[in-house]
């Protein structure tokens, strides 16, 4: 019996010659699997024999033998292997830097696996905090099992300070929101009523909510929650941040007054100026989009500091006494010329073109 | 109009081969169940399955209804149930539940897992735990290949790059060295393996082991050089927007395993289309690499050759026009289907791009990649966050800003990042701490961030493990050196002189002139060294991992001469662009050699972004 249990095994080992035709029957580990003695043919005992002769622990074909080394190879081959020898830790972890040394991810996770399950728990992390690409398929590991308790005892993720800040944010957001969309569930107000909602607010990011203060609770007093000025002052919204914001919302419900508000700012003379944190082709871009028309785009358009791209965009969209006035300023006859061309005939800008053409005392350059 | 094949070019090896090979071991495996059976598949294996055995076929080897894989309690009425599926441990736990809720009812059934292109331990430990070991069988169909064209092969492998990148998951190592064994195997030997990359030198290091164990091959090649490069290399050409017209149509449709689905839009029908898009389609294969602006002109010329060839027919006898009936206007017609259905995918490319909006675009992008008026690029990036324009497209320029800038200062990041929290939603946090971990989005002089990072941790857990935690995963984040290698490669044409689009000069009209790739020029450079001697300083700001190794076979041969030196094997390790894929077209008609791209996946902008981001809760 012990003789053909050997004969066996050493057959199964010679099995290393035909890759291909391994068994995909993923056995782990080679049993004794009890076949009985007379299976064996005469033929193989005689060829093994000599082998049979050999003290045990001589006999190559043991996989007590295998090392780590073969161990590894084994696996990235799908061979048959066997990870319960190593009892030891020292040979637990000779097995796993070689796992590691081989660059395969899917038998360094198979050991990991392994001495997950014979190792406590303190002595295996020790041993995974120095060895950083085993570390690193571990942790991926606990990911895919969804095992976040242990990732978490291991992980502690290291969120910084100011993190801290935008998750408290997202708390103090979601209370008013909730807030907020019990009002306005209801729908009593008439701009609910013109511009029904679309979906509730909740889970919305801070810009969008801003964004709905802005379009259905425009000029609300700062002390109730519902407000864009609230809202602006309790997340530290920025000028910019809030000018865009209110004016996308101003402008999609056409209220140019309000548009106008925004940018007015008054001077230390008491004198109101045009003031814009941002530039005025994007004001006027973003009016644009929201079909303003052309007599509001004008008055932002004028404001472009860049005459270079004020007049590309004047004659985008059709400003004509603003084309014909930097045509003017730049005393450029010829392009007064041409521009005449597309304003329609007899019309006040036709007029305008012709006095200027006239005009004796302007110094034209061409 | 596209620029013709050298007469001198060297043919490319047929790789419908690999499906066949593909689709017999699958039907193999198939019939290993035999009679009736129910197959479910992997989402993410439907599209390729397609191409190498369809539903017809399918049903031939006893497949009785085909179902998608998806996580929850399965309808199939069938005796015997077959899994095909890519190694995920959820999708096993799926199928532990699956088997184990048959068991509950006291149903039998016979149940086969078939893992493509491999079987992970990991997945056996599923089954083993939850008790359903003995009850499946499973298998492995080495599917690793796909020819997706002519000279493109794809292993369909998308979780390649975060496993790999983000994750330091070395589980497709072996697999991408089975991929180039079986290559090597059926097309080789390869004569010379360049690379780059701390994959690239695994996936070499595998596949020369792959090769010793396996059978010697002593055969006339077909392939004689590869060359293996990480994206973690080049993170910026993925990220510049696409104008050549596959990138183009790969970024506004996405295209999927060589197909694409058009809409309404394009079709100019109420119904929706699917066309494959490969060397097959005549009227695509000539645009397909041609910047976006030369294309229209091309299609309308096209069009009006058409019309000039059906009005042959006016003026044509009884026999005149059995002919032309009989033999070209079938062509005419197809040419014709094919011609409109491009209009219309222009039409709809010039309405979502060519406005004032998209030129601003790449005008800061190209800033961004001379390094040219950067404080303007940053108000232009932090208003496309304000004004929450796309998210995708804010993080996508965010990090093109970190890259070409070597990070951003403290207080940018700090204030970009709360903007673009405020305007896409706090569920981002974990995405931009993906995105710090793989080096897409940074902050300057990372040394004294982490400080900060492990003083804060060292209070709630020993401050010996923190630093560890960190370290672990921060090695995997390399430095990013673009301006310097920028420089040394001369990768920014120089301005002035005026860009001719429609006769290229160099690589650079992939992104208009502004930009040739780091990755092409890269590999174009090697090829013409062979070798990297003389390239020390651009290997070290490159990180290193850089190899050139001569195989048994050249060494005397004279270099470039024979047919399989000038076929060169390109592994993306990670992903690559289509823009890539013309550029390297481009280089290979200058040189008079051919390229065959071999990538874990197609990718771009859009996809390298979405799988880095983490929005869970």
């Amino acid at each position: 019996m012990k003789e053909s249990k050997r004969a066996v095994s050493s057959i199964l080992v010679d099995d290393d010659d035909d890759d291909d035709d391994d068994d995909d029957d993923d056995v782990e580990k080679v049993s004794w699997s009890g076949e009985p003695v007379g299976t064996f043919s005469e033929a193989s005992t005689r060829v093994y024999a000599p082998e049979l002769r050999k003290p045990k622990s001589e006999c190559k074909d043991y996989f007590s033998d295998w090392s780590p080394e073969e161990t590894v190879k084994r696996m990235r081959k799908g061979k048959v292997y066997s990870l319960e020898r190593f009892r030891s830790l020292q040979d637990k972890l000779l097995l796993l830097d070689e796992a590691v040394s081989a660059h395969d991810g899917n038998v360094i996770t198979a050991v990991l696996i392994y001495l997950k399950k014979s190792l406590s728990k303190e002595i295996f992390f020790q041993e995974l905090m120095v060895r950083e690409i085993a570390l690193r398929h571990y942790v991926h590991y606990l990911k895919e099992m969804e095992e976040q308790k242990t990732l978490v005892e291991l992980m502690k993720l290291p969120f910084s300070q100011d993190d801290a800040i935008h998750v408290q944010d997202h708390y103090t957001l979601l209370e008013r929101q909730i807030i907020i969309e019990a009002t306005d569930k209801k729908g009593e107000a008439e701009i609910f009523k013109k511009f029904p909602r679309k979906a509730s607010i909740l889970n919305m990011p801070i810009i969008t909510t801003l964004y709905y203060s802005c379009f259905y609770h425009y000029g609300e007093s700062e002390g109730t929650f519902s407000s864009p000025a609230n809202i602006r002052s309790t997340f530290r919204i920025s000028e910019k941040q809030y000018i865009l914001t209110a004016l996308g919302a101003r402008a999609k419900l056409k209220s140019w007054f309000d548009v106008d508000s925004l940018f007015n700012t008054k001077n230390w003379l008491g004198y109101t100026k045009k003031r814009s944190p941002i530039g005025f082709h994007r004001v006027v871009d973003i009016l644009q989009k929201n079909n303003a028309p052309v007599q509001v785009l004008k008055d932002y358009v004028s404001l472009i500091d860049d005459a270079e791209l004020k007049l590309s965009l004047a004659q985008k969209y059709k400003c004509h006494d603003i084309v014909i006035e930097m045509y003017r300023d730049l005393k450029d006859r010829q392009q007064l010329i041409v521009y005449q061309g597309k304003v329609e005939r007899g019309s006040h800008e036709d007029r305008k073109i012709d006095q200027l053409l006239g005009n004796m005392q302007i110094r034209w350059k061409n | 109009m596209a620029q013709t094949d050298r007469r001198d070019a060297p043919g490319l090896p047929d790789f419908s081969l690999l499906k066949r090979l593909a689709r017999d071991q699958l039907i193999y495996l198939l019939e290993q169940l035999p009679g009736k059976k129910d197959l479910f598949i992997d989402a993410d294996l439907m599209s390729p399955l397609d191409r190498i055995a369809n539903v017809t076929t399918l049903k031939q080897h006893e497949v009785d209804k085909l179902y998608k894989v998806e996580l929850k309690p399965v309808v199939s009425v069938s005796d015997q149930l077959c899994f095909l599926i890519r190694p995920r441990i959820q999708t096993v736990k799926w199928i532990a539940d699956v088997v184990k809720s048959d068991k509950a009812v006291g149903r039998f059934r016979r149940y086969k897992i078939i893992f493509t292109p491999q079987k992970f331990y990991a997945c056996e430990t599923v089954l083993e735990e939850q008790g359903v070991y003995g009850d499946v069988t499973s298998d492995e169909w080495e599917f690793y290949l796909l020819p997706l064209d002519d000279d493109i092969i794809s292993l369909e492998l998308p979780e390649f790059f975060r496993d790999n990148f983000l994750e330091g998951d070395q589980r497709w190592v072996t697999t991408a060295g089975s991929a180039l064994r079986l290559l090597h195997f059926l097309f080789g030997p390869f004569s010379k393996v360049y690379g780059i990359g701390r994959c690239a030198k695994m996936v070499y290091e595998s596949w020369r082991e792959q090769v010793e164990d396996g059978e010697k091959k002593a055969q006339n090649p077909d392939i004689g050089n590869v060359f293996l490069i990480d994206r973690d290399v080049d993170f910026v050409t993925p990220l510049c927007s696409q104008v050549v017209y596959e990138g183009l149509v790969d970024d506004i449709f996405r295209i999927k395993c060589g197909s694409v689905e058009f809409g309404p839009d394009v079709t100019s029908t109420d119904k929706s289309l699917k066309v494959m898009l490969n060397s097959q389609d005549k009227v695509f294969n000539e645009i397909r690499n041609e910047h976006f602006s030369n294309v229209f002109g091309f299609l309308s010329q096209k069009a009006r050759n058409l019309q000039t060839a059906y009005d042959k027919r006016c003026g044509m006898d009884i026999k005149q026009m059995k002919a032309f009936v009989a033999e070209e206007l079938k062509g005419l017609k197809q040419e014709h289907r094919l011609l409109s259905l491009h209009i219309g995918a222009c039409e709809s490319i010039m309405k979502k791009k060519t406005k004032q909006d998209f030129q601003e675009l790449l005008k800061t992008e190209h800033s961004l990649l001379e390094g040219f008026e950067i404080r303007e690029c940053i108000t232009y990036i932090e208003e496309h966050i304000n004004r929450q324009v796309s998210m995708i497209e804010s993080l996508r320029l965010l990090c093109l800003l970190s890259l070409t800038e070597n990070g951003l200062l403290p207080k940018d990041y700090r204030s970009l990042k709360a903007q673009y929290l405020q305007s896409y939603g706090i569920e981002h946090l974990l995405s931009f701490a993906n995105l710090r971990q793989i080096g897409l989005l940074v902050e300057q002089q990372p040394g004294e961030t982490l400080t900060v990072m492990e003083s804060k941790v060292g209070k709630l857990v020993n401050d010996k493990t923190a630093g560890k935690l960190t370290d672990a995963f921060s090695s995997l984040a390399k430095k990013s050196n673009f301006r310097a290698l920028s420089k040394r490669l001369m990768l920014i044409p120089k301005t002035g002189e005026e860009y001719d689009l429609r006769v290229p000069r160099d690589m650079a009209y992939i992104f208009s002139g502004a930009y040739i790739p780091l990755s092409c020029k890269l590999i174009e450079q090697v090829l013409e060294r062979d070798g990297w001697t003389g390239f020390e300083e651009v290997t070290r700001m490159l990180n290193g991992h850089e190899f050139a190794v001569t195989g048994g076979n050249s060494g005397t041969e004279t270099r470039n001469k024979t047919d399989p030196q000038r076929i060169i094997l390109v592994m993306f390790l990670g992903g690559c662009t289509f823009s890539e894929i013309s550029a390297l077209r481009f280089l290979g008609r200058e040189r008079g050699c051919k390229f065959i791209v071999l990538t874990t996946a197609i990718t771009n902008s859009s996809r390298l972004l979405e799988s880095l981001l983490d929005n869970q809760g």
